[in-house]
């Protein structure tokens, strides 16, 4: 039993990453509505379904109160905490017209000039940015 | 005999799709991008392979929450491009390779990969765009494709160790083949990238540079690098790179660096790119990709005297580093 546990552990290290939601399988479990929902906007006309009426479109979905307001509001982080991916949720993002660019700008909290000019200037550093100790400083 | 020449590793950028469709090409951002491809597309020409093996990640395009297959092999007679929110890419349909595909698929299975099978499947940026930066823009592609889904989307994905040796049995399967044929494998996604959550837009260029210069000398010390190290030192999606080890491990323990190049950013990503190519063997009744003659015009084969493909054939030890081009930086 001991062997187990210590496996567990190991097999969550990756929570210490700070500002990241591995999408991992109990994600996945929670978030199967949600990514089946931006699966669909694959088609055409289910992402003009969608924009006719949002909140009916997504009762076909089973989704969480919750999951249903972080839709419909577009929040993009508290999509991923709530078991979305983000190749899915840039479904719902592409239905929008935002590039992955664009929403990865929105889910850092800056525009999308700042984030490009970021980039352009060699993107995030990992420096400080490697586990949650780093950034309670 | 069919025999693995090289391998091709690059990122699959979506981005870089989008500035091609949408004639972008020659904007100062893009140019710094697509420039670096140059001297690869060239290599191309010459190498001009029978069959590609393209490893490759599916981004919830084949494979939503459904099914996610671990290693999915591409067994059908075409692949049509994905609409992945934006409208299919206007790119060919990619033909397959349905007797290699087979044959790859019986003899990995036996050699215990459990693979699963796919005849019908569309294909996303993550092939194609690397299709689009080694052969341009084509009408038809010039190759039929064997396309290697790898789930790095769920977590976990395949352990890098697990992937290269994926990447042995492959070769094992292409060498048993009967035809004569010259396959090029790619090992695409990367380099260093976080597109999701707070942390996004992390760049681990130190990471990077060091993953390329291993995966020419020293591959084996990459397979030992865990899932948690890749997704705290290259991004939660730079865990992609477990795919170029693939590509990696069909190669022989000692390879010819041919080309490399490396830039900052794409989007939201560091962009890496090296051709490797195995050694020339006796036996093969085609002649190795440096031998043989060009089939474009007189001024592309002046051009091609000039790649640095040219010169890392001409230096005499197999495996030495070549500095990355002042363009990297």
């Amino acid at each position: 039993m001991k062997q187990s546990k210590k496996a567990k552990v190991a097999e969550k290290e990756y929570m210490d990453i700070p500002g990241t939601t591995v999408f991992d399988q109990e994600q996945s479990r929670k978030g199967y509505g949600i990514n089946m929902f931006c699966m669909s906007l694959m088609k055409d006309e289910n992402r003009k379904a969608f924009r006719a009426d949002e909140a009916a479109y997504l009762k076909a979905f089973k989704l969480t109160p919750q999951q249903t307001e972080a839709v419909l509001k577009r929040q993009w982080n508290r999509m991923l905490e709530l078991g979305g991916n983000i190749y899915f949720t840039a479904k719902l993002g592409a239905t929008d017209s935002l590039s992955f660019q664009q929403v990865a700008a929105i889910m850092t909290g800056s525009t999308q000039e700042q984030y490009a000019a970021m980039m352009l200037a060699g993107g995030r550093p990992v420096d400080g940015n490697r586990s949650k100790s780093e950034w309670k400083k | 005999m069919a025999r693995i020449i090289a391998a091709v590793c690059s990122s699959h950028v979506p981005a870089i799709g989008a500035a091609l469709d949408n004639g972008k090409t020659e904007e100062p951002y893009w140019k710094r991008v697509f420039s670096g491809f140059e001297p690869s597309k060239k290599w191309m020409e010459k190498a001009r392979p029978d069959v590609c093996i393209i490893v490759y990640n599916d981004h919830a395009s084949a494979f939503s929450m459904d099914i996610v297959p671990t290693f999915a092999l591409g067994c059908a007679a075409e692949f049509p491009p994905a609409d992945e929110g934006w409208g299919p890419r206007p790119v060919p349909v990619v033909k397959g390779h349905p007797e290699l595909a087979a044959h790859i698929a019986q003899s990995v299975i036996l050699d215990e990969f459990d693979l699963t099978i796919v005849n019908k499947m569309e294909v996303d940026h993550g092939l194609t765009v690397p299709m689009n930066l080694l052969f341009g823009q084509p009408k038809e592609w010039p190759c039929p494709v064997i396309p290697l889904a790898v789930n790095v989307v769920l977590f976990p994905p395949p352990t890098a160790k697990r992937c290269f040796d994926l990447g042995k049995a492959i070769r094992k399967a292409v060498e048993s083949y009967p035809e004569d044929l010259n396959v090029v494998i790619f090992g695409t996604g990367g380099m260093s990238h976080q597109i999701s959550g707070p942390r996004a837009g992390l760049i681990n260029s130190k990471f990077d540079k060091a993953f390329l210069d291993n995966l020419v000398v020293k591959p084996k010390k990459l397979t030992r690098i865990s899932h948690v190290e890749f997704m705290r030192e290259a991004g939660a999606e730079g865990i992609e790179m477990v795919m170029w080890l693939i590509a990696r491990g069909a190669l022989d323990e000692s390879v010819t660096e041919a080309y490399r190049f490396y830039t900052v950013p794409a989007s939201n990503t560091a962009v890496g790119h090296i051709i490797m190519e195995n050694p020339k063997k006796p036996g093969g009744k085609k002649k190795p990709v440096l031998e043989r003659p060009v089939k474009t015009n007189a001024a592309a084969k002046g051009d091609a005297k000039k790649t640095p493909a040219k010169k890392a054939a001409a230096r005499k030890s197999p495996a030495k580093k070549v500095s990355l081009p002042a363009a990297a930086e």
